[in-house]
């Protein structure tokens, strides 16, 4: 039966993955002018699904697919002391608000204690839920993490979510694809992240507003899933909704094993449809754009949003001569600093290694590699967040955890804890925070006046010891 | 749903390009189960810090409470996907948003919930913002379906695309209930997949 859904998909040619996916999945043109979009996996969790909950309860609705329905838990949970109930208690009631509503409408789960518990965009790959080929969507933002399969991912609101739980499905506009060739390579001590924050910085903040957008190129080819992942994560960031990479031989291999991975009978076949929906060499872009990987220098962010970043050997900018004068002005202002003072050698107060951006085992690696045989410095907290209890557990039986609580780190349980600060871990004041993760708004990591410097895990690592921003290439 | 054509009231403009929802709604305030409130927070942190006209952060200007039509700069609502922060500006008293751009997640979080984010030239959201900076009496009038947007003796062209604003006008942007009204092709669709999510795991 799956090889009869599997013919007709082999010989168009001329399509981006993106359109090739949309079509699969169109169920039909709406009044609103908007697709009406089957989404083929819905990933929830605690913070932008209660009130969607509330509302299918209020109309007597059901999730009529609970079977493509996955819930878990995340932005609340502590990271250190989690017994229950927790001891906020709007942290409390929202899990219980969740552990209730996954109970009433039969959606699968995993909870605090399981070890597929995890950041939503971590343990959806982890799992083998997330696959090619596939419509997912998230009440979310970094959903488009799930994109580095070849897959199409929407970050949703809150009413968006009730209509998926509901219906399955969204009203979408339709989207156009911007395609990112990352050529060449990268140099030592340049990352996923720094690549990233490259096109974010080139393209704008809201230079991805319509785009779907398709990173391509010899450097993306080579990466593995964790950093594809990293670039896909971000899309948003540069104002893309969507991002993906093509499937190839590296998704495949990821993918293969995993628990919610097709069954080993069905396995090659699905590969062969997976890497058919990649798109075709003569597809045609709205836009192209080549970056090139050889040019590229460790980057971090220096203002308020995450395109406002910096080579580390650079200098932070001046209003003067800028397309918006104000808005640099402003930034710097927050961020204490002064038009041309050089970023290498800010002091930070905290380092965090964690996010759906960088909390993954290769993350942890890399940082680890950085901080062995050195310590924190003393006026540094260090923060490590997994980003699940698979990876928490691994990087423990490799060694990775001790070599952090050996440099002084603190090893916390798996959430997405201070990107977003809604759980106990906050910055006090305005302290300065060498983060792995996604946003450096203003007050984002949980403090109104706290300041964030975005940058690679490996980087974050070379703060956390050097105790203020410095050039991980001289760590190396 | 009730059709959305034509929004009058004062107008409150709150400048700066790129601002981003967990400015206009601090995460702390997410751990809530319910939307309920969530205007009191509304720009918590950028109203403690920031000064604008009348050297008080514009939502704490006495002359733009009960305004009705906010008035931005560009790519506005970017980051987050949290459907708080349309919740919050909604249940503050705004009922549309007049700017440059919007981020397109929460360009839908809005229009989802009857808040129609409409755009209009650089130029013209510049002056329709003086406007109501030096006249904030001043009733502004949203007319989508003249596709207009009037202030005083101002008339200043709005867009939202054709068949959003018919949606808007007719009253039929109900999602939940245009989605489900045609099942048997969502269940269609779902046939015609090749993939599955059981996997080998439950």
């Amino acid at each position: 039966m799956i090889a009869s859904k599997l013919k007709g998909f082999a010989n168009q040619m001329g399509e981006t993955l993106l359109k090739k996916v949309w079509d699969l999945h169109t169920v039909r043109q709406l009044p609103t002018g908007q697709t009406q979009l089957f989404i083929g996996l819905h990933l929830v969790h605690e913070v932008t699904s209660p009130q969607a909950f509330d509302t299918l309860r209020d109309n007597g609705w059901t999730v009529p697919f609970v079977d493509r329905t996955f819930a878990t838990v995340d932005h609340i949970v502590p990271t250190r002391e989690r017994a229950r109930p927790f001891l906020d208690v709007m942290a409390e009631d929202m899990m219980a608000s969740l552990e209730r509503n996954v109970r009433d409408f039969g959606i699968r789960f995993v909870g605090l204690g399981d070890i597929r518990q995890g950041i939503v965009h971590v343990i959806g790959p982890e799992l083998g839920l997330t696959q090619p080929g596939m419509t997912i969507a998230c009440g979310d933002s970094h959903t488009s993490t799930h994109g580095a399969f070849g897959s199409v991912a929407f970050g949703i609101g809150t009413s968006q979510v009730r209509d998926v739980l509901a219906s399955q499905c969204l009203a979408l506009e339709p989207l156009k694809v911007r395609r990112i060739r990352v050529t060449g390579t990268l140099p030592k001590g340049v990352y996923a992240k720094d690549v990233i924050l490259a096109i974010i910085q080139r393209l704008g903040v809201q230079g991805g507003n319509g785009y779907a957008y398709e990173y391509a190129g010899d450097a993306v080819d080579r990466m593995s899933m964790d950093e594809r992942m990293t670039i896909c994560n971000m899309s948003i960031e540069g104002g893309a909704r969507v991002g993906y990479v093509n499937p190839d031989d590296t998704t495949v291999e990821y993918v293969r094993g995993r628990p919610f991975a097709p069954p080993p009978a069905e396995f090659e076949r699905m590969a062969t449809w997976w890497k058919s929906m990649a798109s075709d060499v003569d597809a045609r872009y709205d836009d192209d754009v080549e970056i090139k990987a050889a040019d590229l220098t460790p980057i971090v962010t220096w203002g308020v949003n995450p395109g406002q970043s910096i080579g580390v050997d650079d200098t932070v900018p001046a209003p003067d001569g800028a397309s918006d004068p104000k808005a640099i002005t402003d930034a710097l202002n927050y961020m204490g600093l002064t038009p041309g003072q050089p970023i290498e050698g800010m002091k930070v107060d905290v380092a965090f290694i964690g996010s759906c951006t960088n909390s993954r085992l290769s993350d942890l690696r890399e940082a680890a590699r950085i901080v062995k045989g050195r310590h924190v410095a003393k006026h540094v907290q260090g923060l490590v967040v997994p980003g699940s209890a698979t990876i928490a557990k691994v990087a423990e039986e490799e060694g990775l955890a001790d070599v952090f609580r050996e440099a002084g780190f603190e090893w916390r349980a798996a959430g997405c804890s201070m990107c977003l600060g809604m759980n106990p871990d906050k910055l006090v004041g305005n302290q300065v925070c060498a983060s792995s993760s996604n946003r450096n708004f203003k007050g984002r990591q949980g403090s109104p006046t706290g300041r964030t410097l975005l940058m690679s895990p490996a980087m974050v690592a070379a703060a956390a010891v050097a105790g203020e921003v410095t050039d991980v290439r001289e760590l190396l | 749903m009730p059709p959305i054509t034509r929004i009058t009231g004062r107008a409150l403009p709150m400048r700066g390009n790129d601002i981003d929802t967990d400015r206009i709604i601090p995460a702390r305030f997410l751990t809530s189960i319910t939307f309920e409130g969530m205007e009191q927070h509304v720009f918590e942190d950028d109203r403690k810090s920031s000064a604008g006209p009348y050297n008080r952060h514009p939502f704490d200007v006495s002359q733009f409470q009960g305004a009705r039509v906010l008035i931005v700069n560009a790519n506005f609502g970017c980051g987050s996907s949290r459907e708080h922060a349309p919740q919050a500006l909604q249940r503050w008293g705004i009922q549309v948003i007049v700017g440059e751009s919007f981020a397109e997640i929460f360009f839908g979080n809005s229009g989802i919930i009857g808040m129609p984010c409409v755009t209009a030239a650089a130029e013209d959201v510049a002056t329709l913002m003086e406007l109501a900076e030096r006249e904030p009496a001043t009733e502004f009038a949203v007319d989508l379906v003249a596709g207009t947007c009037r202030a005083g003796s101002l008339t200043v062209t709005i867009a939202l695309p054709p068949k959003m604003l018919e949606a808007f006008t007719s009253g039929a942007w109900d999602t939940t209930g245009m989605l489900l009204d045609r099942f048997d092709d969502v269940r269609d669709t779902a046939r015609r997949l090749p993939y599955t999510t059981a996997g080998r795991a439950v």
